[in-house]
């Protein structure tokens, strides 16, 4: 049957060497991406990325790789973790790939939370800018007119982006269909126009945020090592990268879990679920606010790291953007929504013709995945509560 | 223990000026199976809606195993020991057959945050136990589904997505199942081989209680022990299926006078 997969995968080689192999490679990818300046050699990478994207999916590379994560979980994130490490170190003294880098990790923090309102529970939350901004106005505010310690700040900006969506959802939370939706719409829109006519949120100008300082280590100043001045960007994209990573871990047990099948069988059938004792009120609230925490702790640290905040950052747009990782990657696909972070944030970055017109770029890159490829870039496969655990016939 | 598991007193439900059920009483005794029936639009899934919780009534009580279920949230009648499958397959179609039936298993597995996040060894005895549970209903149905827990329920045949519809209902061991129109869209042996498997599901699990909506007149006759029959919301008539198929009130109810 289809569990007695021998144990030789991609070109006959043993899963753990195609992970590792494959890990070590996006590390060299990503470091050589980040660093790259000419538009043509950007544009070479991408290519070869695509090429090597299908070309793996059509040799069984995929199939090798979830092999690997299934059988050698924990060396593979080990690795995953270690390679993440890696690019931070090669890029060490750079501070404009850094500050892509770390951009992306907070970016794929929330593409996370958002794909566990809107891919496992089926809430489209269009107001995903307007809650990573309350994560960064309460870091601007906290930092600059309190003693509260930063670290404590980023989760204060998760817990507020969480209860303002609270309050937002609860009223809404019982009616069936797309109100969620909408309601989120007008609060990602207002959010905005409120921060513009509001003087004590600096209107219009924004406001300075104070930068993260841990146990009195400002992470402003370029940590040192063995005598080299390092960019200060590296502090962030260690704090980002940690919490992307336990961001992931906390999404893929929560998809996981008992909770996760209760979010899923609201998404696919709110009656039926009802119906076999799901408590349905209590999935989509948890839902929403499990996402914001995350949106705005992402948030709360985008602000502390570019140290100036204005209503422009937080729009409409950035929204829609947002909401596209997830659709890229594919809905409830945890790897998908990290691959999708990477495309969204890094492409217009490091090719400045698309940065005018990104929008339209990815608002037809979407369109284009919903009609020929609706599962995503990486589709979620089905549900394992223990990838390592292979119940006995 | 009264020998009475589920009643209805004067049951009515009224959508704006439509009469959907008008005073109905009802009655079903442990272990027994019931055979609703009556023409299309006479108030049968009606009655099961308002039983379960996703209508509340109009005027009526519901008394169920001793307690009044009237107007309980469908959670809560869950969890008293009612549960149901559905018209049309109400499946979740991209989730596994293990998924599909844990669902229905809701009620009895630990849904706090912290346990589900962070105590993955309490998690994992309880999924454990859970494929366990699931495994073997499967099995009572067909061996060979058994072997695909794991396989997304939307590569299934219509029969197979039927029995695991049963098998969802039936994981959290409930007094009354409610089964609505369960030969709907299947061939006349599908049907037959689904009645037998209904016939040993009733075997196996003593004195389940069972209401079944069919308009396959074989179904009523080879599974029932009683009948009743609707006709604009009202009983018109009930007994044996012998008794209902000589009714002449049923008879004109179905096919008109002359």
């Amino acid at each position: 049957m289809k569990d007695n997969t021998t144990k030789t995968g991609w070109l006959g080689l043993p899963p753990l060497v195609v992970g590792l192999g494959a890990v070590v490679a996006v590390v060299i990818f990503g470091w050589q991406f980040l660093l790259a300046e000419s538009e043509l050699e950007v544009l070479g990478l991408v290519a070869l990325a695509a090429v090597a994207g299908w070309a793996g999916g059509k040799t069984g590379l995929t199939g090798s790789l979830n092999e690997a994560m299934r059988g050698h979980g924990r060396t593979m994130n080990g690795a995953i973790m270690i390679g993440l490490l890696a690019v931070i170190g090669l890029l060490s003294e750079e501070h404009f790939p850094l500050l892509m880098l770390t951009t992306m990790l907070l970016y794929l923090t929330v593409g996370l939370g958002l794909n566990v309102q809107f891919g496992l529970t089926g809430m489209v939350n269009f107001a995903g800018a307007a809650f990573f901004g309350i994560g960064a106005y309460t870091s601007a505010v906290l930092t600059t007119h309190s003693a509260v310690p930063p670290l404590l700040i980023l989760i204060g900006g998760g817990l507020m982006a969480a209860a303002i969506g609270f309050l937002l959802i609860v009223p809404v939370v019982r009616t069936a269909g797309h109100y969620s939706a909408v309601v989120t719409i007008a609060f990602g829109v207002l959010f905005k126009t409120f921060l513009e006519v509001n003087d004590v949120l600096g209107g219009p100008q924004g406001l300075m945020v104070d930068s993260m300082k841990l146990f009195g280590w400002d992470f402003n100043d370029g940590p040192q090592l063995f005598g080299i001045e390092m960019s200060f960007y590296v502090n962030y994209a260690l704090l980002g990268g940690g919490l992307a990573v336990l961001a992931f871990m906390l999404t893929q047990r929560l998809e996981r879990s008992w909770l996760g099948l209760a979010l899923d069988s609201v998404r696919l059938d709110e009656t039926a679920s009802a119906c076999f004792g799901v408590n349905v009120v209590r999935a989509k609230v948890l839902a929403f606010t499990f996402g914001n925490i995350l949106v705005g702790v992402a948030g709360s640290l985008y602000g502390m790291m570019i140290s100036f905040i204005a209503p422009n950052s937080f729009t409409f747009a950035d929204s829609l953007l947002m909401v596209s990782i997830v659709l890229l990657g594919g809905l409830g696909s945890l790897w998908g929504t990290a691959v999708a972070a990477v495309i969204v944030v890094l492409l217009p970055e490091k090719l400045q013709i698309l940065q005018e017109y990104r929008f339209l770029l990815f608002s037809g890159l979407v369109i284009v995945m919903l009609l020929y490829r609706p599962q995503g870039l990486l589709p979620r496969g089905v549900r394992q509560f223990f990838p390592s655990w292979r119940p006995q016939r | 223990m009264s020998d009475i598991l589920l009643e209805f007193e004067g049951l009515a439900k009224s959508f704006g000026g439509v009469r959907a059920l008008d005073g109905l009483d009802m009655s079903v005794k442990r272990g027994e199976i019931i055979g609703l029936i009556g023409p299309n639009g006479s108030g049968k899934t009606t009655s099961f809606n308002v039983m379960t919780g996703v209508y509340s009534p109009t005027q009526g009580r519901v008394r169920f195993d001793g307690q009044d279920i009237t107007g309980l949230s469908p959670r809560k009648v869950y969890e008293a020991g009612i549960a149901r499958t559905f018209q049309r397959s109400r499946l979740c179609l991209p989730l596994s057959i293990f998924d599909n039936i844990m669902i229905g298993n809701h009620a009895r597995v630990n849904n706090g945050l912290w346990f589900n996040l962070m105590n993955r060894r309490g998690l994992r005895q309880q999924v454990e136990d859970g494929y366990a549970k699931a495994r073997d209903l499967v099995a009572g149905f067909s061996s060979n589904l058994a072997d695909r827990m794991f396989d997304p329920v939307g590569a299934l045949p219509m029969i197979e997505r039927r029995r695991i519809e049963i098998c969802r209902a039936l994981v959290s061991s409930p007094k009354l199942l409610l089964l609505d129109e369960p030969s709907a869209g299947m061939t006349h042996d599908e049907t037959a081989q689904l009645m037998d498997d209904i016939l040993a599901v009733r075997d196996r699990m003593g004195d389940l209680s069972i209401i079944i909506i069919e308009h396959e007149m074989g179904v009523i006759e080879r599974l029932t022990d009683h009948c009743v029959v609707l006709s604009y919301g009202k009983k018109i008539s009930e007994g044996s299926y012998a008794q209902i198929a000589a009714d002449s009130e049923v008879q004109t109810a179905y096919l008109g006078v002359d």
